[in-house]
């Protein structure tokens, strides 16, 4: 059962061949299991999964089966889930037990999908190798000393391992497409606006956009219609209509135009991730698609001003976790100010308190026209960029990570290497764009993903592009050793 | 940019967050070379061009002035780390 994605697992819960309860004491016990070798996982929560099932089985019985209905999903742990703890990976938040449910969490819910738990992540999404998480690192299933990616790593872990057919997850800088790469899966990042913000943990505003991640395009085509629109709980979410993502699957993408940006296959680039990725393009030309090189010389910056715009936004929205009124509190503070200190200081982790320092610097007086103001002058520049680009050719392919999936404890010590594998995915993040991440290849046993960046709102088009490369290409189909 | 110990001092102290002693020569390596990243920024004239906060350029939402929102504070302070009467418990402000 576990091998089937949504597409597959409707079919059979709405021929009966399986009940919703069936399904998910099943999706449980491998959770378990395999969660003891992983550790993607934060909490799995079976007591929610077994009642939600039988609402499903309900619903079913009375033929108002949705097609989501009694599907099981992990939420990734930056989303607050009502009555059941939500940690975003931090020491912070372990304790915390949230008192709503996100809007997304919401909506699944309401499309009577099963959770089965909560996935690890980075410490409030700031990493890309799920090391920072207070709970231990994740390890990627296609070889447990290598990292799964980040921030998302629990929730590409699970879906890469078949231990559930979809999970959530978040993208600031690349946290759903880069471990979607590292882990073989499809990881798409909506357009900013696209899928609400309420309830989602904040890092940084501006940046923050959750997404599906799933085997198949049809898959997050799926949840796409049950998450994304417009939630007046949300202050810049996008009013935009909502297509159905599943109508344009199938469309032929003949004459489509794609870009591929030469500053994204320069030196930085492993030749050998640069080769799949133009091999996978070659697979789209084969069904029509017409290539041609563009640039995009402002993409270089990406890194400096998403390192600047991040922190500093970070630094305003964690002022929040003061251990006054939720969340960690140190023992027998002095007075006010060893309370925040020392509750900041002991609940977050190094890397959080990394960013928070640079933003608070960034942010302060002297050193904001020189920082913060400069950094997003620039972003308008790279964002312009891709306007103009976008005018031209219809998508942008270029690699999601440098690189396939690095070891564990390899840069943890290294911020700055670290920070320079999300070379090809923030500056997605500081125009505000959707992209798309597939597998495209494997790279000494390593999945490699490829990235297809759209105009704003035309994930319609991501999914379908992605959905015809599938259907040509094995890559998504593959599972890791063990786990098959 | 290279930082020094009194920055960070500085720094910690204004994001109120207490750094043991033994770290901050770690703080100080690592912030000084994420600036030096920072700083390629320096490469681009950057002059007239008008500072984007935000990817959508959408206005900001108005609603009416009525109230939406319920109390739910007994609900919300369920997972307060500690509190009387209604109240958030802090040390002592005023003597």
């Amino acid at each position: 059962m576990h091998k089937k994605n949504i597409a597959e697992l409707v079919q059979v819960l709405q021929h009966r061949d399986i009940s919703s309860v069936e399904l998910t004491r099943l999706v449980l016990e491998r959770c378990t299991n395999i969660n003891q070798k992983l550790n993607c996982f934060i909490s799995i929560t079976p007591e929610h999964a077994l009642l939600q099932a039988k609402l499903a089985d309900e619903k079913i019985n009375q033929g108002n089966a949705g097609p989501l209905t009694g599907i099981p999903i992990a939420q990734k742990d930056i989303f607050c889930t009502d009555g059941v703890k939500t940690s975003c990976g931090s020491k912070m938040l372990d304790n915390f037990i949230a008192p709503y449910d996100a809007t997304v969490v919401e909506k699944l819910n309401n499309a009577g999908m099963v959770m089965i738990g909560k996935t690890n992540m980075d410490e409030f999404a700031m990493g890309s190798s799920n090391e920072t998480s207070f709970y231990g690192p994740v390890l990627n299933p296609w070889d447990m000393d290598r990292v799964p990616g980040g921030s998302s790593g629990g929730s590409a872990a699970a879906v890469a391992a078949r231990l559930v057919p979809v999970a959530t997850g978040t993208d600031t800088g690349g946290s759903i497409r880069q471990p979607a790469s590292l882990c073989g899966i499809t990881g798409l990042k909506p357009t900013y606006g696209r899928i609400s913000r309420y309830g989602m943990i904040a890092f940084a505003s501006s940046l923050d956009q959750g997404g599906p991640m799933t085997r198949t395009a049809e898959d997050a085509a799926l949840i796409m219609n049950a998450i994304a629109g417009f939630d007046e709980r949300d202050s810049t979410s996008a009013e935009n209509p909502v297509e159905d993502y599943t109508q344009h699957l199938n469309n032929s993408i003949a004459g489509l135009k794609i870009g591929l940006p030469k500053e994204y296959f320069d030196e930085q680039l492993n030749p050998d991730i640069g080769r799949i990725i133009h091999e996978g393009v070659k697979e789209l030309e084969k069904l029509g698609a017409n290539v041609k090189e563009i640039s995009l010389p402002g993409s270089k910056l990406s890194i400096p001003v998403y390192y600047v715009v991040a922190p500093a936004e970070c630094s305003s929205n964690l002022a929040r976790f003061d251990g006054v009124r939720f969340g960690y509190r140190c023992n027998d503070p002095e007075d006010l100010s060893d309370l925040y200190c020392r509750s900041r200081g002991e609940g977050f982790g190094r890397e959080v308190k990394r960013r928070i320092m640079i933003g608070t610097y960034v942010l302060s007086a002297g050193y904001y026209d020189a920082y913060y103001l400069k950094a997003q002058k620039i972003r308008r520049l790279i964002r312009d960029e891709f306007r103009q680009a976008l005018s031209k050719v219809d998508v942008i392919i270029g690699p999601t990570a440098p690189g396939p999936a690095f070891r564990i404890n390899e840069l943890l010590d290294d911020p700055i290497t670290m920070y320079l594998s999300d070379i090809y995915t923030v500056s997605v993040n500081l125009a505000g764009l959707p992209a798309i991440s597939i597998p495209a290849g494997m790279l000494g046993g390593l999945p490699v993903g490829m990235q297809v960046i759209g105009n704003y709102f035309a994930e319609p088009r991501l999914l379908n592009i992605a959905h015809r490369f599938q259907q040509v290409t094995h890559w998504h189909k593959l599972a890791p050793a063990g786990f098959d | 940019m290279l930082l020094h110990k009194s920055d960070i001092d500085k720094i910690a102290w204004l994001a109120r967050l207490a750094i043991a002693e033994h770290d901050v020569s770690n703080y100080t390596r690592d912030l000084s070379n994420i600036l030096d990243l920072v700083e390629q920024m320096d490469q681009v004239e950057t002059g007239e061009i008008e500072a984007m906060a935000h990817p959508l350029e959408i206005p900001a939402r108005l609603r009416p002035d009525e109230i939406t929102e319920n109390n739910q504070k007994d609900h919300f302070q369920q997972v307060a780390p500690a509190v009387k009467n209604g109240h958030y418990l802090v040390p002592k402000v005023i003597e």
